[in-house]
């Protein structure tokens, strides 16, 4: 295990600035599931963690809420179906009311197929977008990329960062902390 | 590696995941190919990308002329006012909803063996869903004006038919090419990231960085991307049950006989599924091999997908038996004389080929030593491609030559360009195809690492311990 300072962290090439945050490196699932349950008993509640695959029980150790992307999904394909209906409702009773096949304007059961189409097409973009905007994609910009060997938090290694505005954050002890979980290496990372 | 005891070799690669997988060595297996440069391209993909551009080259010069001449260089014309591209437009879009299949209905069963050809059957499906989407648009007429098919506020005051199945068509495949692509593209997400991660070049960082729209792979962002991936999965299946039922309404909405039955959506979902699974084994087949993907698309998916053509290949010959059986017990003498028609006409032969295709064909599969051979894979799902095609035809064109009344009966006869659009559409498929294994993973790696882990720890496939146990007992 190896500790770098912001210094050597700069000579290594990252960006100036002050710090974001001090980061752990794990090589194994159960060691970063292992301390980011540890960093969570010890009262930090800035963290996050980085991994190449999502990890089961990930975000639940670190104390994270629930989405509420469901909830929002939910919504968006009712007013989906509402939409596709009233739109339906709309042409065919109100603004050009036609008689077709002797059906009555208002055949609502001729309008089911478009109004699912609708309530999925609202739903899967909302999911879609939800995640992608509440995760503030696309960015330019991360001070995590800052830490040194993090292309292989899409490979196979894994991070656990405290962020340097968490309240409980002191920069001697937290990286001690961090150093006593097992990581492969500690490194203070620069915002 | 085979432990052969008696007729039935056990391979070692009926694994979801070959053996001695590391999560580093999924990455470079699948990523190191898509960031060669273009020296180091392959010899293979430069020959089947430009046979596929001359192909595609046809494509363009056969839309030129239609669109040039107008529709009338087609063969249809009343009573075979649908041909064509008809056929080709539900050939099509049946191949692409096995991966929609495979990525959302195996997701939500799941099914551990997917995540290694959800990927590329995404790419199949968002590609046979461009192929089939030109060909109603070309078939207007007038292209130019599709967009009157959607509802606008237009100077006409007009809005389009909402009783119409051909208007809910519209709704379906526009929902459903869209939300494929939105699918596909929130899977490639973490791949993309990790090509941004691996890029040797600083084009391909900067292409990459800029497609992977900044993934950090946060336990946060995972959380969402999870959920959001769920969500699209549970969405995305009956969608598809939803987008091919709407096509068989297309058809059943109709009073002509061979078209107005009941059965029509399951039986088109399930020739749909039938169609895209062999055209999974079509793709599969040569790019496990050209990749070097043996350990990862294992003798295990094949194996599954053989079976899953020939479930859905038995469901579309009962569908075939109770139209038969449909047409004699309904009494209706236009329903039986179709069903003659279509047995004993002038065009029988078709529907005779349709049956060595869809029936005769599969029934090998029943067997393990043929579902394990890629190249009999391969060999019957390129005639269940052609048996799917001929049932179409069958179908829309044989019923439509003789319908009701002798006098109104007529043939039909392809010409040039009908054939020249469709194989010209198979270029711009095998096209996108090829530029999509050069360019972008072919296989989910954030993924397979996931499965990889489950299977390390976990034993996800249930019949691993028994397999152990069975080599434990034959190397004793």
């Amino acid at each position: 295990m190896s500790t770098l300072s912001v210094g050597q962290a700069r000579e290594a090439g990252t960006a100036a600035g002050g710090l974001y945050g001090v980061v752990a490196q794990f090589g194994t699932v159960e060691d970063v599931l292992h301390a980011a349950e540890r960093v969570r008993a010890a009262g930090y509640t800035r963290t996050d963690a980085y991994t190449p695959f999502p990890i089961e029980g990930l975000d639940e150790a670190l104390g994270m809420q629930p989405t509420r992307l469901g909830w929002v999904v939910l919504g968006a394909g009712l007013l989906g179906g509402l939409g596709g209906f009233f739109m339906q409702w709309w042409a065919n009773t109100q603004y050009y009311p036609l008689v077709i096949g002797g059906k009555p304007f208002n055949s609502w059961p001729n309008w089911i197929v478009i109004m699912y189409e609708c309530t999925i097409l609202a739903a899967a973009f909302t999911a879609g977008l939800f995640m992608i905007f509440r995760n503030g994609m696309p960015r330019a910009y991360h001070p995590i990329f800052n830490t040194p060997g993090f292309e292989n938090a899409t490979r196979d290694k894994f991070y656990v960062c405290i962020r340097s505005d968490d309240p409980r954050f002191d920069l001697r002890q937290t990286t001690a902390f961090l150093a006593s979980l097992g990581p492969e290496r500690v490194v203070e990372v620069e915002a | 590696m085979a432990v052969v005891t008696g007729k039935r070799p056990f391979v070692e690669t009926n694994r979801v995941i070959g053996p001695g997988q590391s999560f580093g060595k999924i990455d470079d297996t699948v990523l190191t190919p898509v960031l060669l440069g273009v020296q180091q391209t392959p010899r293979w993909w430069w020959i089947g990308f430009g046979i596929s551009l001359a192909f595609l080259a046809m494509y363009l010069v056969s839309i030129v002329v239609l669109i040039t001449n107008g529709i009338g260089i087609f063969g249809n014309n009343i009573p075979v006012a649908w041909a064509m591209p008809i056929i080709n437009f539900v050939w099509w879009i049946g191949i692409g909803h096995a991966g929609t299949l495979i990525s959302a209905a195996l997701l939500l069963f799941r099914q551990p063996w997917r995540t290694t050809i959800n990927r590329f059957a995404e790419a199949m499906t968002i590609f046979a869903v461009v192929c089939a989407g030109l060909y109603p648009i070309l078939h207007l007429g007038r292209p130019w004006v599709f967009y009157w098919l959607l509802p606008y506020p237009n100077t006409f005051g007009l809005f389009p038919q909402f009783r119409s199945p051909l208007d809910w068509d519209l709704f379906a495949i526009g929902t459903y090419a869209s939300v494929s692509v939105l699918f596909w593209f929130i899977g490639l997400i973490p791949d993309l990231a990790s090509l941004r991660d691996r890029a040797p070049t600083p084009f391909q960082r900067m292409l990459y960085s800029v497609l992977c729209l900044g993934w950090t792979g946060s336990a946060k962002e995972w959380q969402r991307y999870q959920r959001a991936y769920l969500l699209l999965a549970a969405l995305s299946f009956p969608l598809v049950l939803s987008v091919h039922s709407t096509i068989a309404m297309d058809f059943a909405v109709a009073q002509l006989p061979g078209w107005n039955n009941t059965i029509m959506p399951p039986y088109f979902v399930a020739g749909a599924v039938f169609a895209g699974f062999a055209m999974v084994l079509i793709l599969a087949v040569p790019l496990r091999r050209a990749f070097g993907l043996e350990n990862l698309i294992t003798m295990r998916h094949l194996d599954n997908s053989a079976k899953l053509m020939l479930a859905t290949g038995m469901i579309v010959v009962y569908g075939y038996l109770i139209e038969i059986f449909i047409a004699w017990y309904s009494g209706v003498e236009f329903e039986r004389y179709m069903i003659f028609n279509r047995l004993f006409g002038p065009h029988a032969q078709f529907f005779w080929a349709l049956i060595l295709c869809n029936f005769v064909a599969i029934q090998p599969l029943w067997f393990r030593r043929v579902r394990q051979s890629p190249l009999a894979l391969f060999v019957i799902s390129v005639i269940v491609s052609i048996g799917m095609w001929l049932e179409r035809f069958v179908i829309i064109v044989v019923s439509l030559t003789r319908d009701f009344l002798p006098s109104s009966w007529g043939d039909y006869i392809s010409t040039f360009w009908d054939w020249a659009l469709y194989i010209g559409s198979l270029g711009l498929f095998s096209t996108l195809f090829f530029l999509f294994i050069r360019l972008l993973p072919s296989i989910a790696t954030a993924e397979t690492k996931e499965t990889a882990h489950h299977y390390e720890h976990e034993k996800v496939d249930p019949f691993e311990d028994v397999r152990e146990r069975y080599y434990a007992e034959v190397n004793a």
